[in-house]
């Protein structure tokens, strides 16, 4: 009878019935976080109450060292923050250093440049096609997104002679001029990539369970958007026309026929579909410069010793993420830098996933986290 | 008991055990093969001949591996869980009939008997879930509780409407042998395939089988239950998912592809077990099929399709089945008209929900085809 009383007693504290959130620990090691990236989520039941994100575990202090390198050597940094964007990275160094010196870019190089930037462009989406079919649970995408990217990183270790970490382009040029036979390689790896889109639209794009996992998923105010500084797919999705390539035009961009694509509603689907046309756009740009890819050489004329003047410049450019920017200060005289400041998308972007998040199915975390497709490398730099 | 007894018990016990890892070997094998091949990929290939040794080569792996229990667990039930797991699908192997007269034990209320230790395996999930104090752990076995209780009810419904349709040929409809001779003419499959599909549907659930692995779901709670079990622990837990998939093939033949039935399986009774086999390789095969190219549904859209669509679908299969199979055994005129009167409006509701939802889901479809079609 003793015990019955206590247990009466203690029914109100009866961890059994009594109801709590629940707190859980998402990363650094998990599976679906893309990389060493910490979730805290405050859960009741299935349902996302709150959620903290944690970053730093990657940090290897970019920007100090840059400080302490040449600014020829800065550009492996740069291969080594967006680590399936190399190209893109480098070009917004050396278009930064470019800037500070008033070097002028040979019309090849310049072509060279754009070329491997826009394929590097459609890699990184294909990984992110790829990796975003593991968030939701097929198994398929990866395999159609992984085979084409392969592709693609092929022609790149013909051009660079390594598959990833280039470090390719130079300040005023790139390495050395594009192997034999690469403008019908490249020809053939653009027929490849359009069968390829299809069988991964076919297989993806207009699943039902896709759309019901992804649709309306992870959309917040445009205004909020523009607030946290999202950029990239991102924000084109949610409809906010803003594309480095078309608003602040570098390069040969002005010259090419290309969209940037916008969707409605922000969501999940929108940016994945926002994602998968631009790998279309992209294959339309690398034809139109394969075209008119002129001869001439790939270096400008560029002093042995690079020393910009005193001053500082900020050059960005449109990242598969989003908008990279680098403020360059130089205190003149010096062959490294007084100052390089890295504004990486990928870091803006991930400040908009509490919001995304919150209210969400656990679940709806990781579609959303794949959905603003971060790199942990330059997010934590 | 003599020790006779106790002998051929054991030899039977042991015969049996090693013939389902054997089936489980073979079933891992061919899933990682066939998805390689949709995938483009070549698969095992390495080890014995088209890498058909390589699942014994994981598995002697995993007996050598060191047995890691973390310190916070509650140990009895830890150790407990994965037995509880195991055993209730060799149960199940228990009264599967292989052909006319290999039978273990043909029980006369068989499919009762498997549908009542299918529901057992749940209890073996909570408890890992529960034992090994680990918050993904938990998630997963209270996923697997709430899934298997939804998809229990379709599942049963039609396995229901199976031994319903069994009175009609058969004075044993609850025995699974009773079953297979009644379709001797017809597989239950083309009288029924609304059953049928319930059954897959079901069968898919309680296996946690893409796209309804939800209680495993590795981007989300990284494998649930098992996340703190390691070595042949694990492995336990990983045989028994798949002698679960080859369970469930091996009723899905019985109860609605006619079991051994086959041209000349009467005359020629070792023919008997080969069309056995063949029908569930035929059922794993289109359950890996599916895995491939499909992702996973949320948990609340699992729920709203067991309860919104899948259990009252059962229920019209149900009805329908049991009117007929009433006013058939009557053979009255008043209860024929009654039956029909049910029936038609049964299956009129049947297809008119799925009209609606086949409009629905084309709008839906239709809607995001729109949305990108600039």
């Amino acid at each position: 009878m003793a015990t019955d009383a206590g247990m009466t007693a203690s029914v109100s504290r009866d961890p059994m019935t009594e109801q709590a959130e629940l707190r859980i620990n998402m990363g650094p090691q998990h599976p679906a976080t893309h990389g060493v990236f910490r979730m805290v989520l405050t859960l009741d039941g299935e349902r996302i109450v709150d959620v903290t994100p944690h970053i730093g575990y990657l940090h290897r202090g970019s920007e100090r060292l840059a400080e302490g390198e040449n600014f020829q050597q800065i550009t492996t940094l740069f291969d080594r923050l967006d680590y399936v964007a190399n190209f893109n990275n480098e070009w917004v160094y050396v278009r930064a250093v470019e800037k500070a010196m008033g070097v002028e870019v040979p019309p090849r190089a310049e072509h060279i440049r754009l070329i491997l930037s826009e394929l590097n462009r459609i890699a990184s989406h294909l990984l992110f096609y790829g990796t975003y079919g593991l968030d939701i649970g097929a198994m398929n995408p990866v395999m159609i997104g992984f085979r084409d990217r392969e592709r693609i990183q092929h022609i790149f270790e013909g051009v660079t002679g390594a598959r990833m970490m280039h470090n390719y382009f130079r300040i005023g040029g790139v390495k050395e001029d594009l192997p034999d036979g690469f403008t019908p390689a490249v020809r053939a790896l653009l027929d490849q990539l359009r069968s390829g889109y299809e069988e991964a639209r076919a297989t993806l794009t207009e699943s039902e369970i896709f759309i019901e996992r992804t649709a309306g998923v992870g959309a917040i105010p445009p205004d909020d958007l523009l607030d946290y500084g999202v950029t990239g797919p991102v924000l084109r999705a949610a409809g906010i026309d803003y594309d480095v390539r078309k608003a602040d035009p570098y390069s040969i961009y002005e010259e090419l026929d290309f969209r940037a694509p916008t969707g409605q509603h922000g969501d999940c689907y929108d940016r994945y579909m926002v994602r998968m046309l631009e790998i279309e756009q992209s294959i339309a740009i690398v034809d139109q410069a394969l075209t008119r890819l002129p001869d001439g050489p790939v270096m400008g004329r560029v002093p042995r010793i690079i020393r910009p003047p005193q001053g500082d410049v900020y050059v960005h450019g449109e990242n598969p993420r989003g908008d990279l920017g680098v403020y360059l200060v130089s205190s003149g005289g010096t062959v490294t830098p007084y100052r390089l400041k890295i504004r990486g998308p990928s870091f803006c972007n991930l400040m908009a996933l509490a919001d995304m998040v919150r209210g969400m199915y656990l679940a709806d975390a990781t579609v959303i986290l794949g959905s603003l497709d971060i790199i942990l490398g330059e997010v934590d730099r | 008991m003599t020790l006779l007894d106790l002998i051929t018990i054991a030899v039977i016990v042991f015969v049996l055990f090693n013939g389902v890892l054997t089936v489980v070997l073979g079933v891992i094998w061919a899933e990682r093969k066939a998805l390689a091949r949709l995938q483009q990929r070549v698969g095992p290939s390495r080890t014995g001949p088209s890498g058909i040794l390589q699942t014994a080569a994981d598995a002697v792996k995993l007996m050598l591996k060191e047995d890691v229990r973390p310190g916070s667990v509650n140990r009895l039930i830890f150790y407990l869980a994965p037995l509880l797991i195991f055993t209730p699908i060799f149960m199940l192997w228990m009264v599967l009939p292989f052909s006319s007269g290999l039978i273990l034990s043909d029980l006369d209320i068989g499919l009762f008997y498997v549908v009542a230790i299918l529901g057992l395996s749940v209890v073996g999930h909570v408890l890992a879930g529960w034992a090994s104090n680990n918050k993904y752990a938990l998630l997963g076995s209270a996923r697997n509780a709430a899934q298997l209780i939804s998809y229990e009810l379709p599942l049963v419904f039609a396995v229901l409407a199976v031994g319903l349709l069994a009175q009609t040929a058969t004075d044993r409809p609850f025995s699974l042998a009773g079953i297979v001779e009644a379709q001797g003419g017809v597989p239950y499959l083309l009288i029924m395939p609304l059953g049928f599909a319930l059954f897959l549907v079901g069968a898919l659930a309680e296996t946690a089988r893409i796209p309804f692995d939800i209680p495993h779901a590795e981007e989300e709670i990284v494998g649930g239950a098992f996340v703190e079990y390691s070595g042949i622990r694990w492995g336990v837990f990983f045989l028994t998912e798949y002698a679960g998939l080859a369970t469930m093939a091996f009723l899905a033949a019985i109860l609605f592809l006619g079991g051994w039935n086959g041209p000349f399986s009467d005359q020629f009774p070792p023919l008997q077990p080969l069309y056995l086999i063949l029908k569930i390789s035929a059922i794993i095969l289109l359950v890996f099929w599916i895995r491939a190219p499909l992702p996973r549904l949320r948990i609340d859209q699992l729920m709203a399709f067991a309860w919104k669509l899948a259990i009252p679908a059962s229920l019209v299969n149900l009805v329908v089945v049991a009117t007929v199979v009433y006013a058939q055994q009557r053979n009255d005129w008043e209860l024929w008209l009654a039956g029909g009167i049910i029936s038609v409006v049964s299956i009129a509701l049947a297809v008119v929900t799925g009209f609606i939802i086949q409009r629905r889901r084309e709008q839906r479809l239709n809607q995001f085809r729109q949305r990108w079609a600039q």
